[in-house]
């Protein structure tokens, strides 16, 4: 086992990782930025080093810095969290090549799924059901064309290299193709690098559920079940659940079979999401693979009682994968993201000083965060300020719970997102199981919001 | 801070790590112990009274002592990695004490993942009164490195 582990990440993250190695009787190592130096995380690793200047490219993107830092501290193992590093498959091979372990997959696993449409071939010939699209990169607006005239309108554009919703753009009918195809190639461009864009039916009101997946070195492969993520603002999940209200245990039978094939298929070792999209007729459609941990790993934690970082670490060391089943009718889990974003105006972002602060607690909450009363957000990285997580037998009882939860969360100093919360729990298509990725677009919580206030 | 409370200088030690501060202003000195084995100090009050703020861990953002000089200034480490004063062991430091110094000059070499970095004065013109980090030893970003006189 690793006797020292270095965590490449920041915030509630690297959190999480440091109290999974202190329960392994494994020793830590942060990293961070000057703008992290008041942080959490880099009090409560056994070692802390200052890696760089606050931008991402010069300290928690930099591999070179983080290597140093690897070698410095004579770390055995790193652990790239989610975001930054965790899916750079150069990153992966470096540390493969200085005898450190990257827990994760490796980097053919990263280089396979991370290219879109590799994976989607992959993915094709493995017998998982994929998205009807280009076989390839568009070559010009006239392939482009044609491609969408045979898949049918309304499709949409993504760029292969793509993710978080950049360079995507949604097509109804030929007349704005031509427009949509350049304004996403150039934003992909900016954005990953790679301007290359393929093409996909649109399906209309989808809704994203995913499967958990684990796989070792040893060929072994196993499902975890799903997770619901279904609410999302610009492609940015906001609310996540297991079970899926919208899904029944046939369907979660064919997609975790579908979700194994793909494990199976390119050998991945590690932890990992199969991301589909389902249609209104329960038709599911392979999305992407995100390999790496993802930052709703709480949710299936809490139904399935079970260490994700722990099963990481273990696999990383050479350990078969645990085979847990999950058995969907014992529990239900739902989290909440909440960020330091104005929801009364467009979710614009609020670093600052918090004040004051309360996380709710009590039976069935969770709260993974890093943030304390004085911390200052430095305005360098993501906005996510705590993952709010309730577990109940049923999802009504979650719901009381989540409501209960944002009712007793108070964060002073910075705007937050948990008014956005409290009126979600309120919303009917929400609360009735069956909502998709369009429901943001439908639902006026700002409206909601403010009755809410006003009451 | 410090300069608010009737402390006119304070040493706290904690293992190996070690922090002297004097009220002659906010900046704190910490002698150059290398970050690796550095614990770090969590928020506990030690042996001080509780109208000294603790410090921020580890890092000195500035040196200047009761006997230094006004218009010093340290230099920073602006990378990760292991601090040596001589270009090859066997041959001399680049810079020692008392060593007139202007931008450009090479005053040491970080090495991380067997690349070595020269690293240059930047400050303008000085001279050096104090090396801050032990040769051959771990330095982390933003580590003091080199206390330097301003001159002219």
């Amino acid at each position: 086992m690793f006797k020292k582990v270095l965590i490449a990440n920041r915030g509630e993250i690297a959190l999480r990782i440091i109290r999974t190695c202190r329960e392994m009787g494994i020793k830590t190592v942060a990293v961070y930025s000057t703008a992290d130096r008041d942080s959490l995380h880099v009090r409560f690793a056994d070692e802390a080093i200052c890696i760089g200047p606050p931008r991402g490219k010069d300290s928690y993107l930099n591999i070179q810095n983080i290597m140093a830092a690897a070698e410095l501290t004579a770390a055995d193992a790193i652990h790239p969290g989610y975001g930054f590093l965790a899916e750079n498959a150069v990153f992966a091979e470096t540390c493969a090549k200085y005898g450190i372990k990257f827990i994760g997959p490796t980097a053919a696993h990263i280089r396979a799924m991370g290219d879109k449409i590799t994976a989607k071939e992959t993915m094709i010939k493995a017998g998982v059901p994929c998205i009807p699209g280009s076989d390839g990169l568009i070559e010009s607006i006239a392939d482009a064309k044609r491609l969408a005239k045979k898949i049918g309108y309304p499709v949409i554009l993504k760029a292969t290299a793509g993710g978080g919703g950049k360079g995507m753009r949604i097509v109804r009918e030929e007349s704005e193709i031509e427009r949509a195809f350049n304004t996403a190639k150039t934003e992909a461009g900016a954005a990953f690098g790679n301007d290359g864009m393929y093409v996909e039916k649109f399906i209309e009101e989808p809704h994203h559920i995913e499967i958990q997946v684990a796989g070792d070195q040893y060929g072994g492969a196993t499902h975890l079940s799903e997770r619901d993520c279904s609410v999302q603002r610009r492609h940015q999940k906001l609310v996540e659940e297991a079970p899926s209200p919208f899904i029944d245990e046939k369907i979660r039978k064919k997609m975790g079979d579908a979700a194994v094939k793909a494990v199976e298929a390119i050998k991945y070792e590690s932890v990992g999401t199969i991301e589909f999209l389902v249609d209104k007729h329960k038709n599911f459609y392979f999305m992407e693979m995100n390999t790496r941990i993802q930052v709703e790993h709480p949710v299936t934690e809490e139904v399935m009682d079970f260490d994700f970082i722990k099963e990481q670490i273990l696999i990383a060391s050479g350990q078969k994968i645990s085979g847990v089943k999950y058995f969907p009718d014992k529990m239900h889990a739902i989290e909440c993201r909440v960020n330091a974003e104005d929801p009364f105006n467009n979710f614009a972002p609020s670093p600052g000083k918090i004040t004051a602060l309360h996380t709710p607690k009590g039976y069935g909450v969770r709260v993974d965060t890093h943030i304390y009363a004085g911390y200052t957000i430095p305005p360098y990285y993501d906005s996510l300020l705590a993952k709010v997580i309730c577990r109940a037998k049923t999802r009504e009882e979650c719901i009381v719970k989540m409501r209960r939860s944002m009712q007793e969360f108070i964060i002073e100093g910075v705007k937050t997102t948990i008014p956005f919360h409290l009126a979600l729990i309120e919303n009917a298509e929400f609360r009735s199981g069956n909502y998709d990725t369009g429901l943001l677009d439908r639902f006026d919580f700002v409206s909601a919001m403010r009755e809410m206030k006003s009451e | 801070m410090v300069s608010k409370s009737n402390i006119s200088g304070l040493k706290i030690k904690q293992g190996d790590f070690e922090i002297k501060i004097s009220n002659k202003g906010d900046e704190v000195y910490t002698n150059g112990v290398p970050v690796a084995v550095q614990q770090m100090p969590v928020f506990q009050p030690q042996t001080v009274t509780s109208t000294v703020a603790q410090p921020t861990p580890a890092e000195a953002t500035a040196a200047k002592q009761d006997a230094e000089p006004a218009n010093s200034f340290t230099f920073k480490s602006p990378m990760i990695g292991t601090f040596y004063r001589k270009p090859t062991p066997d041959k001399d430091v680049f810079v020692k004490v008392g060593d007139v110094i202007k931008n450009g000059d090479v005053l040491c070499v970080i090495e991380a993942m067997k690349l070595f970095n020269e690293i240059e004065f930047d400050g303008g013109e000085g001279r050096v009164i104090k090396i801050l980090a032990e040769d051959s030893s771990p330095v982390e970003y933003d580590q003091p490195l080199f206390l330097i006189e301003k001159v002219n």
